[in-house]
C-alpha cells in the first residue's frame, strides 16, 4: 500500500527534469513536502508513536524505489533516523535529516563530518561521532561540497562549540543504517540501468538490425542482469531482520556486493549507450554517477568485505557454507 | 524491470528442511570418508558406491521420489540441504548423483508405471547409478543436431551411434539417451526421443577419458546396432527435447553450481586463521563469502519455485552462469594469493587442492550447459530476441 502511493509520488514528482533541478539547487519543496504530509518519513515510527509501524523488510521495496527513480531528496535517511531515534526523548526535528555513518574531531576541535550523502541540502543530520550518536543542525555547520559534478554530498564542519544532541551510544548504527540504504539504493537504480540499457539495445539499429539481436551485446547484458539479480538480492538481506536497525553482518555483504557489482554494470551499460550515453541530455547519467558515489560512501566493497572475512576468521570450525546459512539471525516475513 | 529477475525474491529455507540438516550432518560426521582436501574437491566428482549406497540405506538417494519407491519423499527444500552438506563436506556423490538428481524425477514424470516399478526402488537403493547420454562427437553446445538413431524393428529398437563427455558412463548401470528416432538432424528438436538403456547388453562399447588431473570422470560410449525393447522408451515418441528441457531447472539452479570450490575456501580460511591473515587477504576471503551468500539466495528463491512444481529454466542459467564463474575465480585467486610471496611456506594439501580446482575449474562452466548457450538463453528470458 505505501509501496505504490510513494512510487506514485515518486513517478509523478520525481521526474529526470526534477531530480536535474534540485542537482542544480532547487529544493524540491512539492516532492519533499508531499512525502513529508503524506506521513511517509514515518514509516519505520511504531504505531503507538503514530508512525506505520513498517518492518525494515516493508520498507525494503521502498528504498528500491529511492533508488529507481534517483530520489534526490535524503527521505530514506530521515526515515531511518526515526528508527534511530526511537528510544529518545527528543522528537525528531522538521526538515531534511541525513546519515553521517563517520564523524571526528579536527585538531582544532571542528566536528567533520566528510562527504556526507546529502549534506548539500540536509537540515539536519544524525551523526555517528565515535559511537556516540549525535543530532547536529546543518546550519550551523560550513559546507564544502566534494567538487564533484553533480553530487550531492558535501563534508560538514561544524564549529566546536555547536550545539549538538546527544541522543545515545547507538552511534555505530547509523552507518549500518546508511550502508544498508545505501545498498538498496544501488539495487534500485542498476534496475533502472538494466531496463534503461535493454530497451536502448532493442530500439537502436545498426547493421541493419537492432544492436540486442547481436550476441555480442547479448551476453554483455546477461551478464548485467546477472549482476543486478545477485546485488538485489543481496540488498534484501539487508532489511530481512525483524531488528529495529539492519543487521551488521548482512548490511556488510548487501553493502559489498552492491558495491561490486557497480563497476561492471555501470561499465556495461555505458559500452551498450555508446557516446550519448555520457551526455548531460541521457537520463543515463542520473543513475551511473549515483551508482559510482554510492559505492564508495559509508566504505566500498573493500571495507565491507574485510568485515565479512573478519567474522568468518572469528569462528573457528565454521565454514563458508554453514556461516553464511546463518548470516540472518531470524527468519524474514 | 525486467521479469526475469522477478523471480529472485529472498526465502528462507522451512524449519522442516532446517531440521533436516542435523541428521545430514550426523551421518556425515559417521561416514565421510576421510580423506584429503584435493581428493575432497572432487565433490560431485568423486566416485564411491559404497558411500552412496549409505545414502541410500536412509532413503537420501531419491531423497524427493515417493516412499512408496523408497525414496524419502521430501521436498525441494529438503533436497537443497542435503545437498548443501554433502557438497560443503565434500562427500563422494557421484555414483549416485544423476540418478538422484534427474533420472529418477524424470522417470516418476514421465516413465510408464512399470518403469517407475522397475527402475525407482533401485535408484533408491543405491543399486542402479545412471548416466545421461546428451553430447555427441559432432553435437555439443548444439545438442539438437544429434545423430544417433534409434529405429523401429520388431519388438522395440534398434540403436546406433555414439555419445561422448558422459559424465561417469563407465561407472554407470543405465544411460539416459537424447537420440534421434525420426527425420534428420536438420529438423532439430522435433524426432528426438529418449530411452533408458542397459549399459551391460550386447552392442556397446564404453570408453573412459582421461581427463588433466588424471582423473577418468567422462567416458564415450557406442552404440552398434543395439537393440532395445518396446520399454526403453520414456515418455512420448518425439518429445525427448520438451523432456529434457524440463529437467534443467534442476540441473542448473543447485548449490552444486557455486559450491565446487567451497573445500577449498574452507580450507584458505583456516590456514588463514593459523598464520594470520592480511587485510588484503580478509576482504578476499570476505568476497567469496559476500558472493556466496548471493548466489545461495539466488538459488534457495529457484528452490521455492520448484518445490511449488515451476520449472525455472531461464532463471536457473542465470544461476548457473554466474555462479560458475564464482567457483572458478575462487581457485584463480587463491592461487595467486598463497604465492605472493615466494619465500613463505605453502601448505602442501593446500597446494595441492589449489592446484586440482584451477586444473578442473574450466569444465564448471562446461558441464551442464555452457556459458554461451545460457548467456543466450538469459538474453531471450530478457527480450532481447
Amino acid at each position: 500500500m505505501f509501496t505504490e502511493a510513494i512510487e506514485k509520488i515518486l513517478t509523478d514528482l520525481c521526474t529526470p527534469a526534477q531530480v536535474r533541478a534540485v542537482e542544480n539547487g532547487d529544493c524540491a519543496s512539492a516532492l519533499w513536502r508531499e512525502l513529508e504530509d503524506g506521513g511517509f518519513l514515518e514509516l519505520l515510527t511504531p504505531e503507538v508513536a503514530d508512525g506505520a509501524g513498517l518492518s525494515l523488510a516493508a520498507v525494503f521495496p521502498i528504498f528500491l524505489a529511492f533508488g529507481r527513480h534517483a530520489l534526490p531528496l535524503p527521505v530514506a535517511q530521515s526515515i531511518a533516523a526515526r528508527a534511530l531515534m526511537r528510544d529518545c526523548p527528543h522528537a525528531p526535528p522538521t526538515g531534511m535529516l541525513s546519515l553521517a555513518g563517520t564523524a571526528y574531531r579536527e585538531a582544532d576541535g571542528r566536528l567533520c563530518a566528510p562527504r556526507m550523502a546529502y549534506g548539500a541540502l540536509a537540515d539536519f543530520a544524525l551523526v555517528n561521532l565515535g559511537g556516540e550518536l549525535l543530532l547536529l543542525d546543518c546550519s550551523q555547520a560550513q559546507r564544502v561540497r566534494s567538487g564533484v559534478h553533480g553530487s550531492q554530498c558535501a563534508t560538514l564542519y561544524w564549529p566546536q562549540d555547536a550545539e549538538g544532541i546527544s541522543l545515545g551510544s547507538n552511534g555505530s548504527e547509523v552507518r549500518l543504517f546508511s550502508a544498508a540504504i545505501h545498498a538498496a539504493a544501488i539495487a534500485g537504480a542498476m534496475e533502472k540501468a538494466l531496463d534503461m540499457t535493454l530497451e536502448y539495445c532493442n530500439d537502436r539499429v545498426q547493421f541493419g538490425k537492432a544492436i540486442g539481436k547481436f550476441q555480442a551485446v547479448q551476453h554483455q547484458l546477461s551478464v548485467m542482469a546477472e549482476q543486478v539479480a545477485a546485488s538485489r538480492i543481496a540488498a534484501e538481506l539487508a532489511f530481512a531482520s525483524n531488528a529495529t536497525v539492519p543487521d551488521a553482518l548482512a548490511t556488510a555483504i548487501a553493502k559489498a556486493r552492491t558495491s561490486m557489482a557497480v563497476p561492471q554494470v555501470t561499465a556495461t551499460a555505458h559500452a551498450l549507450f555508446g557516446a550519448i550515453g555520457v551526455t548531460e541530455e541521457l537520463d543515463l547519467q542520473l543513475f551511473t554517477r549515483r551508482l559510482q558515489e554510492w559505492r564508495v560512501s559509508e566504505g566500498s566493497e573493500t571495507h565491507w568485505n574485510g568485515l565479512v572475512g573478519q567474522a568468518l576468521l572469528a569462528q573457528p570450525q565454521v565454514g563458508a557454507s554453514e556461516f553464511v546459512r546463518n548470516v540472518i539471525p531470524s527468519q524474514p516475513a | 524491470m525486467s521479469s526475469l529477475l522477478d523471480a529472485f525474491r529472498l526465502t528462507a529455507l522451512p524449519e522442516h528442511a532446517e531440521a533436516f540438516r542435523a541428521e545430514v550432518k550426523h551421518f556425515l560426521a559417521a561416514h565421510l570418508p576421510r580423506v584429503s582436501a584435493d581428493v575432497r574437491a572432487r565433490s560431485w566428482t568423486g566416485f564411491d558406491a559404497a558411500f552412496s549406497r549409505e545414502l541410500a540405506r536412509r532413503g537420501w538417494v531419491g531423497l524427493t521420489l515417493p516412499q512408496a519407491y523408497g525414496g524419502a519423499g521430501l521436498d525441494a527444500f529438503s533436497r537443497f540441504v542435503l545437498v548443501e552438506e554433502l557438497l560443503s563436506a565434500g562427500a563422494p556423490v557421484a555414483a549416485h548423483w544423476i540418478a538422484d538428481r534427474q533420472s529418477g524425477p524424470l522417470i516418476l514424470k514421465f516413465g510408464s508405471d512399470a518403469q517407475k516399478d522397475f527402475y525407482l526402488p533401485r535408484i533408491c537403493a543405491g543399486q542402479a547409478f545412471f548416466c545421461i547420454g546428451m553430447s555427441e562427437p559432432n553435437s555439443g553446445s548444439d545438442l539438437a543436431s544429434v545423430r544417433s538413431r534409434a529405429t523401429r524393428c520388431e519388438g522395440g529398437w534398434r540403436l546406433s551411434g555414439r555419445k561422448i563427455w558422459t559424465t561417469n558412463a563407465h561407472h554407470a548401470d543405465y544411460m539416459i539417451a537424447l537420440v534421434r528416432t525420426s527425420g534428420a538432424p536438420e529438423d532439430r528438436q522435433s524426432g528426438l526421443s529418449q530411452f533408458i538403456i542397459d549399459l551391460k547388453q550386447p552392442g556397446i562399447s564404453i570408453r573412459p577419458i582421461v581427463d588433466l588431473a588424471g582423473d577418468a570422470h567422462f567416458s564415450e560410449v557406442a552404440f552398434d546396432d543395439v537393440l532395445l525393447g518396446e520399454d526403453a522408451l520414456v515418455g512420448e515418441e518425439g518429445s525427448g527435447w520438451k523432456q529434457v528441457n524440463a529437467e534443467l531447472a534442476f540441473e542448473r539452479s543447485g548449490p552444486e553450481r557455486f559450491y565446487s570450490s567451497v573445500v577449498l575456501l574452507d580450507l584458505w580460511a583456516d590456514t588463514l586463521r593459523r598464520n594470520g591473515a592480511s587485510a588484503a587477504e580478509t576482504a578476499l576471503l570476505g568476497s567469496f563469502i559476500t558472493q556466496l551468500t548471493s548466489l545461495r539466495n539466488l538459488s534457495l528463491a529457484l528452490t521455492a519455485l520448484l518445490a511449488k512444481g515451476e520449472s525455472p529454466v531461464v532463471e536457473a542459467a542465470l544461476v548457473k552462469d554466474i555462479g560458475t564463474e564464482f567457483e572458478q575465480a575462487i581457485p584463480a585467486a587463491i592461487a595467486a594469493s598463497i604465492s605472493a610471496d615466494p619465500d613463505a611456506p605453502v601448505d602442501e594439501e593446500l597446494y595441492r587442492t589449489v592446484a586440482y580446482l584451477n586444473q578442473v575449474a574450466p569444465t564448471f562452466s562446461l558441464r551442464g550447459g555452457t556459458r554461451e548457450i545460457l548467456r543466450g538463453m538469459i538474453a531471450r528470458g530478457l527480450g532481447l530476441r
